[in-house]
């Protein structure tokens, strides 16, 4: 069955469902940048002007320092509504007037809503608010770059910045006004709009993402009635993004917000928001592009924890089911946000979860890949880590001794060895009874699992023997009833087919 | 049967179980994925009082295991003792399809497809449509996207109430508060549409439809477009103008370019459901609107459609809705700013010609296909070529020949060796449509300096390529043109070029037929065996091997046999090996 709500691709080589693959690629799967490079900006105007027909033309209005204070909001309203109009800045030398004019009518507005008090009278807000909607809110077009990489590659950055930007600023300090009246402003924030807004986080410029960090945390801030629609539909884009597409730009920047959400959660935190943690935060660490926002994740994490010890077995477990089986680099990234959870763990979840967390550890360890392996015992440099360590030696030993004990003498890489070596001193100084007894036992335990290990293969081999005896008996079965049935009523099909054979 | 009873014993379920919750991923999988062994051993009662609540017990696992599981469960009917007990399957499997990861739910999904075929009648209501509603109704989303999945496979078998029932289970999720919801239903919607009787298509699926389509998220509204053909498949035509085609006019204008892509790309499909009045009156302004949207991603599904879309325009008028109303956008869309465009474009354009017929085609295809085979892209130039057996059909290649050349020329020296690699596989097609003159005159120089190409997937293509030419123009023609070439570069001071030789000879041989490969390929071949490079002698023990059952008793004896008795006593342990093993198959030990 196909997964049936991917979303068609949003790039330009992924429709190649559709046409045939070109031949040239079909051979190997290397990028061939030399190419990507040379391809041609695109020069068809982007969706935005796709309904706008005819362009207007701006005429420069008085400037707003100018104008008389019974004109002033008039004036205003009358700038607000020459910015709605939209200019191509794909086509880089058209109607060059125009833009001037509309830039020079942003930057007063911004000037004026930041620096001058009693500007933002109500019947200014539905004014403001429609500007900025026809500005911002746009299909954001498919992205210019087929394998786009956020790590390696340049974003396309949006051609209409100098108006964009000017807008964007012009909601920041409208939002951060003296003036701003949350119960006004209601009216015309609303969930469509915060829905619209945070769609834009897809964008691929960076700069467009920062402004709109920015504004959410105000909405946020400031109009308390739409803070369960932003978390909900927060939730909804990063389901959408681990379940279904596994693409979205702004995934970092949402969880900015959202870690400065979680530390001002009231206590005791609420099962939504404990449902969040364990449904969508967890379940985010195993997105491929972990790298790009693990550091805001981690926080986020931490945050949860900080808040509300009890969940620390909730995010160790999850951690720990999610675990990096083939990707080294987001091992080592698990393995860091393990530390600076251990860094803030309470002693009594510590021993919640040492048991199967030691488990992994001792597994990282015994990873051929040095990074992982070095990662792992840096733990053992950590004081407090060494502290928790030290006050369960009777658990986490037996745990880790036997891989410590033979990685020691099969690693390939130097510092790993030496690494283990301090590692083993540490727990010989810390429990010399222990250490010996295991040390002790090791070949005997070797023993023991390779018996074990024979077992298992004598009963499977038993198994199957056995399903081949009952497959077989079935199949005799089938065939005696089969012919005790021709028997009966001699095959009454063969006949007819020579008769017809006949005619 | 008094023996499974014994055997049973011998297994006890703590045991297998164990083995399920074995420590290590790995095994636990290894165990999982031979359930149904275990279930065997088990016998059918045991597996169903035992094993079965077992596994909806510990539903909790890696989800690599939970799929394994999920996959099994489908095909347990036999091992819980048939489709009588089939429903016993159901609450390991209801628990499979609300885990959060979505591969793992689809495939619980898919099984409960399966089995619900093998349910009864009324198990199927006692059971199984209780458990759609249970999912339907579920607290997390990914229970009720799994319900969107099961509704057509209990509809068609079950009581109207209950089918009443199942109708609103449905309205209810397409109007989900989630977006992943509305998106798994109105994936179902076309589906679900299929098992309704139709006047419920009519007064539900259209109101869902039409909900789904100007849903606030553009996800939601592309699946709709896809719901929207097969629901108009299923409409009588004189319903589909005030039913269907409203929304998805809009979808062809939607502001989204991704519904507007998805439009394109099932604009086939849709034309087929709407018939043909509605193709000329809608259809054909839309296909041009989307032919020429902003989006590139737009223009290229639509350019893939080109030729489908105009041989599934009604016959009487179609050339003349082709030349006034297709043709025009098709040539804007031969300089487009896009590669992808054009090479979608090109991929389809060679396919009017046989709409078009010959006069059309001369008058207006051909410069098309003229300024797409000089296109700065290679895949564009590509595209034509492989396509050009449409073309010949219809006036043959000669019209094209002399662009044709350059084309080839240049795409054969691409300095990207993917790209030589696809204009050889089309050499042998080429070679036949301009036949064997044209060919010895222009192209064989080409093939042959393929055969020295530094990227050895090129030399081996050429290799394969002059058999494939063999094949085709005969083995005299082989003698002539090839065969000296080959066995010329036997000399070559380069070891690459001398096993290349080899590797041709290995190809030509029985297309050469006995004569060639005795009298010329032979002797060269005996001779490399003193090559002083060992992977060339080794070759020549596997050229021998190859062309071993082309030769006549006696060559083999008196020529082949004391070669390779040599080379079995080469000092390289590869030639050594090869020589005797081609000993061995040739039997001349």
């Amino acid at each position: 069955m196909e997964t049936p709500t991917k979303l068609p691709p949003s790039s330009p080589s992924s429709p190649t469902t559709g046409f045939s693959v070109p031949s040239a690629e079909k051979v190997d799967g290397f990028p061939r940048r030399s190419m990507r490079r040379a391809r041609q900006r695109r020069s068809h105007s982007s969706s935005q002007f796709r309904y706008q027909s005819s362009q207007v033309e701006l005429t420069p209005l008085p400037l707003l320092k100018d104008a008389p204070v019974a004109e002033l909001h008039d004036l205003f309203c009358r700038k607000l509504q020459q910015c709605c109009v939209l200019f191509d800045f794909l086509d880089c030398v058209a109607d060059l007037k125009g833009k001037e004019i509309k830039r020079a009518a942003l930057n007063e507005l911004v000037e004026s809503v930041a620096t001058s008090r009693g500007v933002l009278i109500e019947p200014l807000y539905p004014e403001a608010i429609k500007m900025i909607s026809v500005n911002i809110f746009r299909t954001l077009p498919p992205s210019e770059n087929p394998e786009f990489d956020p790590e390696e590659d340049e974003p396309t950055l949006e051609a209409s910045w100098p108006h964009l930007q000017l807008v964007y600023e012009f909601f920041l300090r409208f939002l951060e006004s003296p003036d701003f009246q949350p119960s006004m402003a209601k009216r015309y924030v609303d969930q469509k709009f915060v829905l619209q807004l945070l769609e834009l986080f897809d964008s691929e410029d960076p700069r467009e993402r920062e402004y709109l960090k920015t504004i959410l945390h105000r909405v946020y801030g400031k109009l308390l009635g739409l803070r369960a629609y932003i978390r909900k539909q927060i939730n909804n884009i990063f389901l959408r993004f681990i379940y279904e597409t596994e693409h979205f730009n702004g995934v970092a920047e949402l969880l900015e917000i959202l870690g400065s959400i979680i530390n001002g959660f009231a206590l005791p935190l609420k099962s939504e928001h404990k449902q969040f943690l364990v449904r969508v935060l967890i379940p985010l660490h195993t997105a491929k592009s972990l790298s790009i926002f693990h550091a805001q994740l981690a926080y986020c994490v931490v945050q949860f924890m900080e808040k509300d010890a009890t969940v620390t077995e909730y995010i160790i477990r999850g951690l720990l089911k999610y675990w990096p089986k083939t990707c080294t680099q987001k091992e080592v990234m698990f393995l860091g946000e393990i530390e600076e959870i251990l860094d803030v763990i309470e002693p009594s979840q510590f021993i919640r979860i040492q048991e199967p967390l030691f488990k992994q550890i001792a597994a990282c360890i015994s990873s051929p890949h040095f990074q992982v392996a070095e990662r792992a015992l840096y733990f053992w440099n950590n004081e407090y880590i060494l502290s928790l360590i030290e006050e369960n030696c009777q658990v986490i030993l037996p745990l880790v001794f036997g891989t410590l004990y033979r990685v020691s003498k099969e690693h390939w890489n130097q510092t790993i060895v030496s690494l283990i070596y301090n590692v083993l001193k540490t727990f010989m100084e810390m429990n010399s009874k222990l250490f010996d007894d295991l040390t002790a036992s090791y070949k005997v335990e070797k023993q023991k699992e390779l018996k074990r290990e024979r077992e298992r293969a004598e009963l499977w081999r038993g198994l199957e023997e056995q399903q081949e005896r009952r497959l077989q008996s079935l199949g005799e079965a089938i065939r005696n009833q089969k012919n005790l049935q021709e028997r009966e009523n001699p095959s009454p099909s063969e006949p007819e087919t020579s008769a017809a054979n006949t005619t | 049967m008094a023996g499974a009873e014994g055997d049973d014993s011998l297994y006890p379920i703590a045991v297998l179980i164990d083995e399920l919750r074995n420590e290590d991923v790995q095994l636990r999988l290894n165990s999982i994925k031979k359930l149904s062994t275990i279930a065997l051993a088990l016998g059918v009662e045991r597996t169903r009082t035992e094993l079965l609540p077992f596994l909806t017990d510990t539903i909790y696992d890696e989800d690599e295991v939970l799929l394994a599981l999920a996959e099994q469960l489908g095909n347990f009917t036999m091992l819980v003792g048939g489709p009588e007990y089939v429903h016993c399957l159901l609450p390991p499997l209801e628990s499979l399809a609300t885990v959060e990861e979505t591969v793992v739910r689809d495939k619980a999904v898919e099984s409960l497809r399966k089995i619900s075929q093998e349910h009864s009648p009324v198990d199927l209501e006692v059971h199984f449509e209780p458990l759609v509603k249970r999912l339907a109704s579920g607290d997390w989303f990914t229970s009720r996207t799994s319900a969107c999945g099961l509704f057509s496979v209990c509809y068609p078998r079950v009581s109207s109430t209950v089918k009443a029932e199942i109708r609103q289970h449905f309205r209810t999720l397409c109007s989900d508060d989630t977006p992943m919801v509305r998106r798994a239903a109105a994936s179902k919607l076309g589906e679900f549409a299929k098992v309704l009787e139709l006047e419920y298509v009519k007064s539900d699926i259209i109101s869902l439809f039409t909900a789904l389509a100007s849903d606030e998220q553009d996800s939601v509204r592309l699946l709709a477009v896809e719901a929207g053909v097969s629901i108009a498949t299923l409409l009588p035509q004189e319903d589909l103008e005030t039913l269907v085609m409203p929304t998805l006019r809009q979808a062809a204008e939607d502001k989204s370019w991704r519904v507007r892509y998805m439009v394109a790309d099932k604009f086939s499909e849709l034309q087929k459901a709407v018939g043909p009045e509605i193709t000329k009156n809608d259809l054909v302004p839309a296909f041009q609107n989307l032919l020429k949207d902003c989006e590139a991603e737009v223009r290229a599904a639509a350019a893939n459609k080109v030729k489908e879309f105009c041989e599934n325009l009604p016959e009487d008028g179609r050339e003349t809705i082709i030349m006034t109303h297709i043709l025009p956008c098709v040539k804007e869309l031969v300089s487009d700013t896009n590669q992808h465009v054009k090479s979608a474009l090109a991929s389809v354009i060679m396919g009017l010609s046989t709409i078009l017929g010959k006069d059309n085609t001369i008058e207006h295809l051909l410069p098309l296909f003229l300024a797409q085979l000089k296109d700065e892209c290679p895949e564009v130039r590509l595209n034509i070529i492989s396509n050009l057996d449409c073309v010949n059909e219809v006036i043959g290649i000669r019209q094209l020949s002399q662009s044709l050349l350059p084309a080839i020329v240049e795409l054969a020296e691409d300095a990207k060796w993917r790209v030589r690699l696809a204009i050889i596989e089309y050499m042998p097609l080429l070679a036949g449509q301009l036949g064997v003159e044209f060919f010895d005159e222009k192209l064989n120089s080409l093939c042959m300096a393929w055969l020295v190409d530094h990227v050895y997937a090129i030399r081996e293509a050429a290799t394969c390529n002059l058999m494939k030419l063999v094949e085709k123009f005969g083995a005299e023609w082989a003698q002539n043109t090839i065969v000296p070439k080959v066995l010329g570069m036997a000399n070559d001071p380069n070891y690459l070029h001398r096993m290349t030789t080899l590797f041709c000879i290995n190809a030509l041989s029985e297309a050469c037929g006995q004569e060639i490969t005795t009298k010329h390929m032979l002797p060269v071949v005996l001779k490399m065996s003193n090559d002083q490079v060992a992977n060339v002698r080794f070759n020549v023990a596997k050229s021998l091997q190859k062309i071993g059952p082309v030769l006549d008793s006696n060559a083999l004896q008196t020529e082949v046999k004391p070669v390779l008795e040599k080379l079995a006593t080469d000092q390289d342990m590869d030639v050594k090996y090869f020589a005797q093993e081609a000993i061995s198959v040739l039997a001349l030990a």
